[in-house]
């Protein structure tokens, strides 16, 4: 278990104070100077080096993907993008950094900008989080009052400006390049790449979009050293990681662990254990929405990690745990989510503007059982068709959900076909 | 879109000086970014909903072709295009929240505002929607009133909640079953050396 002088997101509960005064106390902005005299190489090279991978889903280096950005500003500006559309089902831990410790953002906004030759950074907010955006912009304001960012950020002679631009309500724009059509004032579809944002982003300038809390952990780790990051966790899986962990559990919550933590030790030590205990425990979808669902007999032992998760069919993502006990209807649940992708679709591709109606349509039947068995192939046929034949992951997410499902619990879904059958006949 | 429109729109001034505020955090050129915000502006102006003249207003100010502003408005659920209750309740039904009753949540809306799903109550006070994820997981089921988000529901506190707003009363918003935001409810199992007296009581029967 993670200790507590390890923890990044000391105010995650908003205990105390999250504004400037508060933010000091804990360490934010103390001599940020310091840091961006680094330089921009070393700033990147220790980024790197910490081994962070993105928080928002994919688990791409961070580090690296700084890299990507041009080295020299030519005519086109560079820009920093922080993706805060968090609208991943199961995921509310941006929320709590906006909220509580915005001040880490803004820092690490500063830094990361400067180590990408970028002078400023739009934070794209979900528009439903109508406080959230409130409490960032407060912080905004006093850290431009006390010169933290602004003309002459933290006194380094570098023009830093800060922005919040918020969303309204498009689970699509958190992809990155349909965040980017939406900051330009668009509908937000994505776009093909290449090109990729860090050679053509917003408004056609080199661009890199980073989650929230990938930003927020950076001044930590300049400040700390790559060494204490990566010393945390398991190789190529390091660090501390903010947890979700909602549905059937005793004591849902959000905490900070290390990555690679057991997910059984995980929900008893903080969210109180499964409702009923762990042998009522039916099955978990560990990643937020778009990952596969695992069965209990893997959550028993797996480790809450990329690669850990990867090797059991299924996914860290945004680290949003849904736990299921015994009494779901596992189809009903799943089938839930189809709707949603269903729902979210934005329409441009057509393997998942038709694959995402038919395969809910579909799920609805499963969970009545008013289906034929030969049906759950065809299901698990239509997700392949769908999976990596669109431009964004949207298609990706929407079968991957029904593909665990049949893949652990396709005895259940014949199970239901044959009791409608079975009801159907005798009222015959 | 709501077949009575009213015939023109404009910002007040207040308004007005919050869109400038706005067009100005994006370069020189790049007004459109602006339209988002500006559609909001809109809507909280017009009590809840856009009118087609806004759509022409807005499009005017950042230099758009109208239909532009229009696609803009009819892609992002959050802005309508016919009016809703004084009240726009948002139940969120996906599976977080679906886990731990947000059926029952819904049961509430229609028991107390006659509503179901889509339905705008006679009086005018109340329109209930179900939604998707509003991003308040772990603290579900949820559903967002206005701005404002109330947390940790059941049958008995979404009641309450609607009643109140009903008599005209300040419901309290976040959690209802009393956590400060996230922390586990029965105390925290981490950053206890910070916060000691916030801890969980571990084992023992007191």
């Amino acid at each position: 278990m993670l200790a507590d002088k390890d923890r990044i997101f000391t105010n995650i509960y908003g205990f105390d104070s999250p504004w400037l005064d508060g933010a000091k106390a804990r360490g934010d902005w103390d001599n940020t100077k310091k840091l961006i005299e680094m330089g921009r190489e070393k700033i990147v090279d220790e980024m790197k080096e910490s081994g962070l991978r993105g928080r928002g889903g994919a688990g791409f280096p961070t580090g690296v993907k700084w890299s990507f950005m041009p080295k020299e500003i030519g005519d086109r500006p560079h820009y920093l993008v922080i993706n805060a559309d968090e609208g991943e089902p199961g995921t509310c831990k941006d929320r709590e950094i906006m909220r509580s410790e915005p001040h880490k953002l803004i820092e690490g906004a500063l830094v990361a900008s400067f180590a990408m030759g970028a002078h400023a950074a739009y934070c794209y907010v979900r528009g439903e989080f109508h406080h959230e955006i409130a409490s960032l912009q407060k912080a905004v304001d006093e850290a431009y009052e006390a010169g933290l960012i602004g003309d002459d950020a933290c006194g380094t002679g570098w023009k830093f400006d800060f922005y919040v631009h918020s969303g309204a309500g498009a689970y699509i724009c958190g992809e990155e390049t349909s965040l980017i059509e939406s900051l330009e004032g668009k509908k937000g579809q994505p776009r093909l790449k290449p090109p990729f944002p860090a050679g053509v982003g917003v408004w056609g300038c080199p661009t890199t979009v980073n989650n929230v809390e990938s930003i927020a952990v950076a001044p930590t780790i300049l400040r700390r050293g790559a060494d204490w990051f990566s010393g945390i966790g398991r190789p190529n899986n390091v660090g501390t990681k903010l947890f979700n962990i909602s549905g059937h559990v005793n004591q849902p919550c959000t905490v900070e662990e290390e990555m690679g933590i057991p997910l059984k030790e995980l929900i008893e030590k903080h969210a109180g254990g499964v409702r009923g205990g762990w042998d009522n425990l039916l099955a978990i979808i560990p990643g937020g929405a778009s990952v596969p669902i695992l069965p209990k007999s893997i959550c028993d032992t797996v480790l809450m990690d990329f690669d850990s998760l990867r090797e059991v069919r299924s996914g860290l993502g945004t680290a949003a745990i849904m736990v299921m006990d015994q009494s779901t209807d596992v189809i009903k649940a799943i089938a839930r989510l189809s709707a949603f992708y269903k729902h979210e679709s934005c329409g441009q591709c057509t393997p998942c503007r038709e694959g995402t109606g038919w395969m809910s349509r579909v799920m609805q039947r499963m969970v009545t059982g008013n289906a034929h068995v030969d049906e759950i192939d065809t299901l698990e046929e239509v997700t392949r068709q769908v999976e990596g034949h669109t431009i964004c992951a949207l298609g990706d997410a929407a079968a991957w959900p029904i593909q665990g499902l049949i893949r652990h619990f396709r005895p259940e879904m014949e199970k239901r076909i044959l009791d409608f059958q079975a009801r159907s006949q005798a009222a015959e | 879109m709501q077949t009575e429109q009213p015939s023109s729109f404009s910002f007040t001034s207040e308004n007005l000086d919050k869109a400038n505020w706005h067009i100005a955090k994006y370069p020189e050129g790049r007004q459109q970014s602006a339209v988002m915000p500006l559609l909001d502006l809109a809507q909280r102006q017009n009590g809840g909903w856009i009118p087609q003249a806004a759509i022409e207003v807005i499009a005017d100010m950042l230099d758009m072709a109208s239909i532009r502003v229009y696609e803009v408005a009819t892609f992002y659920t959050m802005y309508n295009l016919s009016p809703v209750g004084e009240h726009f309740v948002q139940v969120c039904t996906n599976l977080p929240c679906w886990l731990r009753g947000s059926d029952q949540v819904m049961e509430a809306c229609k028991k107390v505002t006659g509503c179901s799903n889509g339905e705008t109550s006679e009086d005018g006070k109340f329109t209930v929607l179900e939604v998707e994820c509003l991003g308040a997981c772990v603290n579900a089921p949820m559903m967002q009133i206005g701005d404002d988000y109330y947390e940790d529901l059941d049958s008995a506190s979404a009641e309450e909640i609607l009643k109140a707003l009903k008599a005209g009363e300040t419901p309290k918003v976040g959690s209802q079953a009393g956590r400060h935001t996230c922390e586990p409810a029965g105390g925290i199992t981490s950053l206890t050396d910070r916060y000691p007296d916030r801890a969980a009581k571990s084992g023992g029967d007191d």
